[in-house]
């Protein structure tokens, strides 16, 4: 099995504060893995470390099999912009761009824009009526659909979400994962999404839970 | 309760010392440049009104020749034989190498009250000695200090005269500048009752103070010129004022609300912002007023050389310290901290206590807002052309420029922002794409300190451009009108004689110069008489004139007159001019004259002859072949003992021209690289108010796949973008202001239009010098964002650790 990501022994330390501490764990292609933990558990750094945002202090992380701790910034940058689609809680659209530019923008960066697939995106998330308009005209639950657009628009074979549907209401939030999951199915991805809610983190083929920095089984043993 | 608010709001600038000395230092700035050119104005009106006072030259009628020559001492005898109180002044420079004095010899016995004589109401001051050879000078310190040619009497200080000038009696003045009738004669208020009026006693020119020429008057058009930069300079600084407070009160917004919500009433809170920002403003004041001291001290001997240049007009070289002027800079300090702080203080007394405390961009302003800014720019940009083309005043002039000025400014974001959409809109390139969308979304928060940048740039473009066509038109100008290869003054009519015999056959042509002060048109000018030669046929600068004007002036059928008196008096070719008290001749034709604020005419040599009999010319202009001029120069001297100053050529006169002209502009170019750094401050000021705001939106983009790095290096184009852009609306506003400068404003102040004259070479280096202010504004920003840590980006998208 292709494996995406591969972490081992992960430690990340502010000052004092030790966020995560000897943390392992791996994911194959097509899989997905919900990360939940109370506040302050270390998650939503967990997944910044493991889209190459930020390095660790100790431990190994590859992704498709390349160790990224001793990449330099640039090549770091290459990876994000070319094998990893991002989802955000506060959605993080370009508030300078419309709709249709959102969507199309990483995957232009990144060389690899397919007109067709971005009109596939938004007919399936139902974006069409909406790419002229600018972020700050829509609903949150239509700029989180927007961020999914643009998270899959360049086909990532990794997709990291944090609290994606942390910021809509329950009917919303359902709605939203529910397209994530039937397209992150289709590509074939991986998908790590954080989250507090244990009834979406069900719905994700495995999950995992971060307490005080360090991984436990889901019932918290 | 208002010491405890005051603390509170004050614990912000100890968190934000940086904030705080961009404050204090954009107020700083702000009023040294404006208390500078208000201290180098404040110190020449006082040398002036001194100069004015001295005699009673500001109360005191005067008489004098038609031709400016001295007063036959016999006339002046007859007045006060006939009764009238009339006294006696001779007046005249002394000069030795650089050593140069001003004498005014009195006569403190019939010298009347009004005159109100300087030192002479002094005790300390011993008559006798006045009176008696050798005599004495009376001077002030500054005077006394400055090098003085050779051989003077013994120097008394006193205060009260006028730099550069020294008092003495008449017959020390007659003594040492070898002249023994009075130059003018002082009239006092009061004649005998039972005298008939003096004007029908004498032949001589009556002038009242206010037909004299005022060194005030003449140079208030150059003194407006710097008020005008210092006022550009304070509205510069407070853009970047603006911008620290507006910062402030975004960042101190939740501290507000919280202080509000904890029962501090709205009233108290303004207060405590009232005091906190006198505090600023006394502070900043204070250190802008001992830079701009500094930097009036530092310019101070230009703008004295450049007035005494130009105008003739004495000015200490140094300058004094006025309480006054301190006062008035503290005020106006203060005053534009206010205005700054408006916006400000008014969003505090309007925020909800409820509100959220989310910070907004500051100066966010609505698409509506910029709709409705274009629409009064473009009023105000008409009412600047209706000025321009239409007003025909200098007070007109000057408001055109401010509507020029505004209407512009006002504009700028509108049309940034749609040549922003017009070069998206043709962006190939995702990140372009962004960079300019993004840089629209910015325009806001930084218009106002592009729009400072856009002043100085048009003021720079609009005031070099106005230099560089007053230099070529001058350089031209000069080379039309000394075309003589050589000009010789004789001391005597005599010498003239034996002048015009030694040069019969060594010189192409000889052409006498013969000149009378006289009234033009009713107003004091100097009529020239003049050859009729191929010299002057080909090269006068006739701007407008007859078809046959150089045949009908040999005829003596009429006059040739410069600019300024056509336009003061205006009169065209044709009109009659009223010479003297009866002559009256038709113009013929229009001659430029720059430089001389005088009114002017030329008749042909023999009318001139037949008007003033009693004028034998001891100048001449000499034609001869360039490499034989030096040689002749020397012969010239050896012959006939003359001084070095007495035989001048051409290139020196030119030089010597060139080098006053290039001394007036001297401090318009040091305001003009100060008003652009100020505004370069500005930029920096708003990128960096801006930069800790933009995380937000470049987060993103660095989560997505691009580097620090290369963020900071967008951030840097950014700014060069904006810079190139602002100037590219800078240089019509510049031309539009070089052309009112040049076509309205001087021709009001001196009565000489200027052709505009466009200097690429100058447009791009100041368009280089835009470019690298943006850049160097943006470097730190940049640098910033370059090193910026990892985790304060990731903080944009965390929520928990």
């Amino acid at each position: 099995m292709n494996m995406v990501l591969q972490i081992d022994g992960l430690r990340k330390a502010y000052g004092p504060v030790v966020v995560l501490d000897g943390i392992a764990l791996s994911m194959a292609q097509g899989e997905s893995l919900a990360l939940t933990g109370e506040s302050g558990s270390g998650k939503s750094t967990l997944m910044h470390l493991a889209a190459a945002l930020d390095t660790p202090d100790a431990g190994t992380i590859r992704l498709f099999g390349v160790e990224i701790s001793g990449l330099d910034d640039g090549a770091r940058a290459k990876l994000r912009r070319d094998q990893i689609g991002l989802v955000f809680q506060q959605f993080n659209l370009i508030p300078s761009l419309s709709v249709r530019q959102n969507i199309a923008f990483q995957a232009r960066l990144g060389g690899r824009h397919d007109p067709a697939r971005d009109a596939m995106l938004t007919e399936r998330l139902g974006l069409s009526a909406l790419l002229t308009r600018y972020p700050e005209e829509l609903s949150g639950g239509q700029q989180q659909r927007v961020a999914i657009a643009r998270a899959l628009a360049h086909a990532p074979k990794l997709i990291l979400a944090d609290e994606p549907t942390g910021n809509l209401d329950e009917a919303t939030g359902d709605a939203v994962l529910d397209l994530l999951l039937e397209l992150v199915g289709e590509t074939g991805a991986a998908l790590m999404m954080v989250t507090h809610s244990t009834r979406l983190a069900a719905r994700l083929g495995r999950r995992l839970h971060l307490s005080r920095g360090r991984l436990a089984r889901p019932d918290g043993g | 309760m208002i010491g405890t608010a005051l603390l509170t709001l004050g614990s912000h600038w100890r968190r934000h010392p940086g904030q705080l000395a961009m404050l204090v230092l954009g107020l700083a700035l702000a009023t040294a440049l404006w208390s500078g050119v208000q201290a180098i104005n404040t110190q020449a009106r006082a040398a002036y009104a001194q100069a004015a006072a001295t005699l009673g030259q500001d109360r005191l009628d005067r008489l004098q020749r038609h031709d400016g020559r001295p007063v036959p001492l016999a006339d002046y005898i007859a007045l006060r034989r006939a009764g009238y109180a009339v006294s006696p002044v001779i007046s005249g420079e002394l000069r030795a190498d650089a050593a140069r004095i001003r004498l005014l010899g009195i006569d403190p016995l019939t010298a009347p009250p009004e005159a109100n004589i300087p030192g002479l109401q002094d005790d300390g001051l011993d008559l006798t000695e006045f009176f008696a050879a050798p005599g004495v000078l009376i001077m002030s310190a500054e005077t006394a200090g400055a090098p003085l040619p050779p051989n003077m009497p013994p120097i008394r200080i006193r205060d009260g005269l006028p730099p550069g000038a020294a008092l003495t009696d008449i017959g020390t003045a007659a003594r040492l500048l070898g002249q023994t009738d009075p130059s003018y004669l002082l009239v006092a208020p009061n004649q005998p009752a039972y005298l008939p009026p003096l004007a029908t006693a004498t032949n001589l020119l009556r002038l009242a103070p206010e037909h004299r020429a005022d060194p005030a008057q003449l140079t208030d058009s150059f003194h407006l010129n710097l008020t005008a930069f210092g006022l550009l300079a304070f509205a510069v600084g407070l853009f970047i004022v603006h911008a620290a407070i507006g910062l402030a009160f975004e960042q101190r917004r939740a501290t507000i609300r919280t202080l509000r919500a904890l029962g501090l009433p709205l009233r108290s809170l303004l207060i405590a912002f009232g005091l906190e920002l006198a505090a600023l403003g006394l502070v900043s004041g204070v250190a802008g007023l001992i830079l701009g001291y500094a930097i009036a001290a530092a310019l101070m001997p230009g703008v004295a050389g450049t007035l005494r240049g130009l105008y003739g007009a004495d000015l200490p070289g140094t300058l004094s310290f006025d309480p006054a002027w301190a006062g008035a800079a503290l005020a106006m300090t203060l005053a534009g901290t206010t205005i700054a702080a408006a916006q400000a203080i008014g969003r505090t007394a309007r925020l909800p206590i409820l509100a959220t405390a989310r910070p907004e961009a500051w100066g966010q302003a609505s698409a509506r807002l910029m709709r409705q800014q274009a629409v009064l720019a473009l009023l105000l940009l008409a009412t600047a052309s209706g000025l321009g083309l239409w007003g025909d005043t200098l007070i007109a002039g000057f408001a055109a420029v401010a509507c020029l000025f505004l209407g512009a400014a006002l504009l700028l974001p509108a049309t940034l922002a749609g040549l922003l959409r017009w070069l998206q809109g043709r962006a190939q390139n995702p990140l372009a794409e962004w960079l300019l969308a993004d840089t629209r979304q910015q325009l806001p928060g930084l218009s106002l300190a592009l729009m400072a940048l856009l002043l100085a740039l048009s003021a720079n473009i609009g005031v070099s451009t106005m230099v560089g066509s007053f230099r070529a038109t001058f350089v031209g100008w000069l080379d039309q009108r000394l075309v003589a290869e050589l000009y010789v003054t004789v001391p005597t009519p005599d010498d003239g004689t034996r002048l015009h015999e030694f040069l019969h056959d060594r010189t192409d042509a000889i052409l006498p110069v013969v000149w009378v002060d006289t009234t033009l048109a009713g107003r004091p000018g100097a009529l020239y008489g003049q050859a009729d030669h191929e010299t002057f046929r080909a090269h006068w600068p006739l701007i407008a004139a007859q078809a046959d004007a150089w045949n009908r002036l040999a005829a003596g059928e009429g006059v040739l007159i410069n600019e300024q008196l056509a336009r003061f008096a205006d009169l065209s070719v044709g009109a009659l001019v009223p010479i003297g008290p009866v002559l009256r001749l038709p113009i013929l034709g229009i001659y430029s004259d720059y430089g001389n604020p005088q009114a002017q005419a030329i008749v042909t040599l023999d009318r001139f002859s037949a008007l003033h009999p009693d004028i034998i010319p001891t100048r001449f202009a000499l034609r001869i072949a360039p490499d034989k001029a030096a040689d002749l120069a020397s012969q010239l001297r050896d012959e006939f003992g003359l001084p070095a100053d007495a035989v001048i050529n051409q290139s020196q006169i030119k030089r010597f021209s060139l080098g006053v002209f290039e001394q007036t502009f001297r401090i318009t170019g040091a305001l003009n690289l100060l008003t652009l750094g100020v505004a370069g401050f500005a930029l920096l000021t708003g990128l960096l108010t801006l930069a800790d705001m933009r995380l937000a939106q470049l987060a993103p983009v660095w989560a997505l796949g691009q580097t620090r790095a290369r963020l900071a290096a967008m951030e840097l184009g950014r700014s060069v973008i904006l810079g190139a852009l602002t100037f590219a609306l800078a240089l019509p506003v510049g031309l539009a202001l070089a052309w009112m400068l040049l076509a309205v404003i001087n021709v009001q102040a001196f009565g000489w239009r200027l052709p505009l004259h466009v200097f690429p070479a100058d447009v791009l280096r100041l368009l280089g010098l835009a470019l690298l202010a943006a850049a160097v504004a943006a470097a730190a920003p940049a640098w910033r964002l370059a090193r910026i840590s990892p985790n304060r980006l990731l903080k944009v998208f965390a929520h928990e650790t």
